[in-house]
């Protein structure tokens, strides 16, 4: 379980949002949606201590990520796998390396396990066929996939997603949001999606939190999103051009 | 007050770095891969840029000096000392100031702003063991040579230019290089070229680290590490200079 507990941070004296509290129960999936610029992102930051705050904790497990030392931290973040906006594949290595890479440094497998490995990944977000290509060499879409395949080869207990469909046709996004919704169920993964891609966030969360106004506006299940009467999260689903 | 704030941030980026110095394992790879880049592919552009400076330097002493009471092995002691003692040095500083601070600084912007380093942080790596000690290590230990090579071809090329303009022979040229050759002028080259390493590559290694603001943010942590880099590499010679000689 994640607990947010009176959050608070600002860059210099902008404020992007205070008073966060927000539990996100184990083996589920939450969406965080709001305009560009709300603080999606740098709320998804605090979770694994990217990002630090000005005020209040986040804990894992009950323990405050914050407080924990450095050589814990990085324990406490191998078991989140992230899938970056633009996927944050390293384009110096091939796609099959980007994905081999976190077990080379971190497990003492030999290169037949790490291959299989990075092949199971692969299988599972429909890439096998993917070779040694280099990531200049993927469209948006397999990047993602990449970069998903690269988050899970970990087996982490939590994945976050920063806008996982932006930016991706239609079918492309419906894929991948498959492949969001089989993390969660197959592999009991605790997820959070970042999107105001209404569609997505209707198809693959159970519970959303909405972020408005610098504070965390609202926040219920799916079901409760259907009928909320929140004046400015009816006019955001409007404006995403989705009837809920 | 940005001053001292940006003092701040690069001291505490080398405090990580040293802290972390002991991971080896998690930048070794790294480490020998930005020696090739850092020493071996910058051989061909700092010998180039040393065989002209000695090449100019042996022209333009053998014009100043006119007088028939100065010996012409003067040419030979006056090209290889200031080689030696500053030039191959200085060059081969700023020529890497240009080549490879902007290399770091570029390399760490894109990862930055791309997202790469909050990757490898997410995953559990200290990026800046991964990404900082390799670059500035590999700086440190490759510099003295290239430092070398530079002297070597500014020498060469002052015997050279020597022997095609007829200011001066071979033999004029090396009996006035030995006359004034210390063992200490070397290792004060030595000396200033691990400075210069390590002041290059860590002055890129903080501008591309903390790059923001997507492509045009790049650009300019880029112009910075070269300019500063210059800069510092510039002052630092004075400096040991005056210390050391």
């Amino acid at each position: 379980m994640i607990e947010i507990k009176n959050l608070k941070k600002s860059f210099g004296d902008n404020l992007v949002w205070e008073n966060v509290n927000l539990t996100i129960e184990d083996g589920t999936t939450l969406a965080i949606v709001g305009k560009s610029g709300c603080g999606k992102s740098v709320l998804l930051k605090h979770l694994n201590a990217l990002l630090y705050p000005d005020e209040g904790e986040v804990l894992i497990k009950g323990r405050n990520v914050f407080q924990l030392s450095y050589v814990d931290l990085r324990i406490v973040r191998q078991k989140f796998g992230v899938l970056f906006q633009g996927a944050a594949l390293f384009d110096s290595i091939s796609a099959f390396e980007n994905i081999a890479f976190p077990l080379r440094y971190f497990t003492s497998k030999t290169e037949k396990e790490i291959r299989s490995r990075v092949m199971d990944c692969l299988e599972m977000v429909n890439l096998s066929n993917i070779g040694n290509k280099g990531t200049s060499e993927l469209s948006g879409g397999m990047r993602k996939r990449v970069g998903l395949a690269r988050a899970i080869v970990l087996e982490p207990e939590y994945l976050l997603y920063d806008e996982p469909t932006s930016g991706l046709d239609p079918e492309t996004s419906d894929e991948i949001n498959d492949l969001i919704i089989h993390m969660t169920k197959n592999l009991s993964i605790t997820s959070v999606v970042i999107s105001h891609d209404m569609h997505s966030v209707l198809r693959v969360a159970e519970h959303v939190v909405f972020l408005d106004e610098q504070k965390l506006s609202w926040q219920g299940s799916i079901d409760e999103l259907r009928v909320a009467d929140h004046k400015r999260l009816k006019e955001f689903t409007k404006a995403s051009e989705y009837q809920i | 007050m940005q001053l001292f704030l940006e003092i701040g941030k690069y001291s505490r980026l080398l405090y990580e770095a040293i802290r972390s110095a002991t991971e080896f394992k998690t930048y070794r790879k790294n480490l020998f891969s930005e020696m090739v880049k850092t020493g071996t592919d910058s051989l061909g552009i700092v010998s180039v840029a040393g065989f002209f400076t000695g090449a100019v330097l042996t022209i333009q002493t053998s014009y100043q000096f006119t007088s028939a009471l100065i010996p012409k092995s003067t040419i030979g002691a006056i090209t290889s000392q200031s080689m030696i003692i500053e030039l191959a040095a200085v060059i081969s500083g700023l020529v890497l100031s240009g080549r490879v601070g902007a290399r770091i600084a570029t390399e760490l912007g894109n990862m930055r702003v791309s997202e790469q380093i909050d990757a490898l942080e997410s995953m559990g790596f200290n990026s800046v063991t991964f990404l900082v000690i390799p670059r500035v290590v590999a700086g440190i230990l490759t510099f003295p040579i290239i430092y070398i090579a530079a002297a070597i071809s500014g020498i060469t090329g002052g015997v050279l230019a020597g022997i095609m303009t007829g200011s001066v022979t071979v033999h004029e040229f090396m009996e006035g290089a030995r006359m004034f050759f210390f063992p200490w002028d070397v290792a004060f080259g030595i000396i200033k070229s691990f400075v210069f390493g390590f002041v290059i590559t860590s002055i890129s290694c903080y501008q591309g680290y903390f790059a923001s603001g997507g492509a045009e943010g790049v650009g300019h942590a880029t112009t910075r590490a070269t300019v500063l880099s210059c800069i510092y590499v510039l002052l630092s010679s004075f400096l040991l200079a005056a210390i050391l000689l």
